[in-house]
């Protein structure tokens, strides 16, 4: 309602002159009163400041544009002229409405913030305190997305393989290699470590193709051979680093042992 | 065993606990049979009332009169040279020692249990070799290897206190 009538009443106002612009008493005083109005304001501002960067008086905006052209059409019995539309109409309609994606404020797991530890980044070394390569001292290789950290063991020396790590789990020791120079490929992210369920749908396809329903034999475990690949390409340069580590002997033990509490050890008193 | 040392005013004694703790402070003034009057300008403990509790007594003790103020008992620190003659007792440098091992870290403790593993291991093997010798009581064992340990046991010894 109030923008029809907003457009309507500069419309009048432009009957007069621009200069009346400038002489506002010469303004109806009902038009005054609605350019005026809280809710419109803003929006006679709006038009008033395009028409500025355009180099046009704003009234000249208020004027609706015509919808169709006239064309003059050639031949006898064509009627001489058609209305063309100045703006083509849509091509494609939906027969169906599909449901609108509700954005909520929700903020989801995804975009949640990472908080870390202090101390954890790349080449620090960790101890795992849970799951069955708890006590080992392996190396953080990155962060992920996901907020866990990408370790390895490396494997060759304590067969803790690439893997993903809560840090809360975790305690961060004070040591650190230096990996800058390890490359860990783009593919290994989240995804890349998701438990695949191939076997057991295959399973259960067969079962409903009218496969034999007595064939419950389970797949026998086959290791992945990218992730044999990748676990062997980044295992080389975490031990070249090693290797060129000052206490390299020790370093080689040091992963390669278990972290574990004895007589008089209070882990909260301790440092890492 | 009688107590060594007594408390006296000028006595010498450590803090064991609490804040100060580890720190030099000499003994002012008496002030009831749980407290004394406690002073260590030139080790950073203000002037204060304190519990025999959490005082060890030292074997240095001041020639102060009692309740003087902290300016006597600086000069008197600095004439006996308390400072310097504390950081040379047993009971200094097994503190210091105590503080060095909280200090270390994972990586730190690792080689220090690496080291006394070989350590062990020398002296055993050389325990083993007295032992034999002294069995058979024959004085011909072979020279050369028994000479090589004796030049690396000391080695190692000095590498692990560096450590400690």
């Amino acid at each position: 309602m109030s923008k029809a009538k907003a457009k309507k009443a500069p419309a009048q106002a432009t009957t007069t002159p621009a200069a009346a612009k400038k002489e506002k008493k010469l303004m109806p005083k009902n038009v005054r009163k609605i350019l005026t109005h809280r809710r419109i304001r803003p929006m006679w501002a709006k038009i008033k400041r395009t028409a500025k960067k355009k180099g046009v008086a704003p009234e000249t905006l208020l004027k609706k544009k015509p919808k169709f052209v006239v064309k003059p059409i050639s031949g006898e019995k064509n009627g001489s002229k058609r209305l063309v539309r100045v703006k083509k109409e849509r091509k494609f309609y939906p027969t169906e409405d599909r449901p609108r994606r509700v954005r909520t404020g929700h903020i989801t797991f995804r975009q949640h913030k990472r908080h870390y530890k202090q101390g954890i980044e790349p080449g620090r070394v960790v101890i795992i305190l849970s799951g069955r390569h708890k006590g080992k001292r392996v190396v953080v290789l990155k962060t992920m997305p996901s907020g866990l950290l990408l370790v390895t063991g490396p494997m060759k020396i304590n067969s803790c393989p690439l893997r993903r790590m809560h840090q809360m789990f975790t305690i961060v020791t004070s040591t650190k290699l230096d990996i800058s120079g390890v490359k860990v490929p783009d593919h290994i992210d989240d995804k890349y470590f998701k438990r695949k369920h191939n076997s057991s749908k295959k399973a259960k396809s067969k079962r409903g193709d009218g496969g034999d329903i007595f064939d419950t034999k389970p797949e026998a475990y086959k290791p992945d051979e990218q992730r044999k690949k990748d676990q062997i390409e980044i295992d080389t340069q975490v031990i070249d680093v090693i290797r060129k580590h000052p206490e390299k002997k020790l370093m080689f033990s040091y992963l390669g042992s278990y972290f574990q509490l004895r007589n008089h050890m209070y882990p909260h008193l301790m440092k890492f | 065993m009688p107590p060594k040392h007594f408390v006296e005013i000028g006595r010498v004694a450590v803090i064991d606990n609490g804040t100060d703790a580890g720190k030099t402070c000499t003994i002012v003034d008496v002030i009831d049979q749980n407290r004394a009057l406690v002073d260590g300008p030139l080790s950073g403990v203000r002037r204060q009332p304190i519990s025999f509790k959490r005082l060890r007594l030292t074997k240095f003790k001041l020639g102060i009169p009692h309740g003087t103020s902290s300016k006597t008992v600086s000069k008197a620190w600095q004439k006996d040279d308390i400072n310097a003659k504390f950081a040379e007792t047993m009971l200094a440098k097994r503190m210091a020692a105590a503080e060095k091992r909280k200090q270390l870290t994972d990586f730190d403790r690792f080689k220090i249990y690496k080291l006394k593993q070989r350590m062990n291991k020398l002296i055993r093997l050389k325990f083993e070799r007295m032992r034999a010798k002294a069995k058979s009581e024959a004085p011909k064992p072979a020279k050369t290897p028994k000479k090589a340990d004796k030049k690396k046991k000391p080695k190692k010894r000095t590498t692990k206190e560096k450590k400690k």
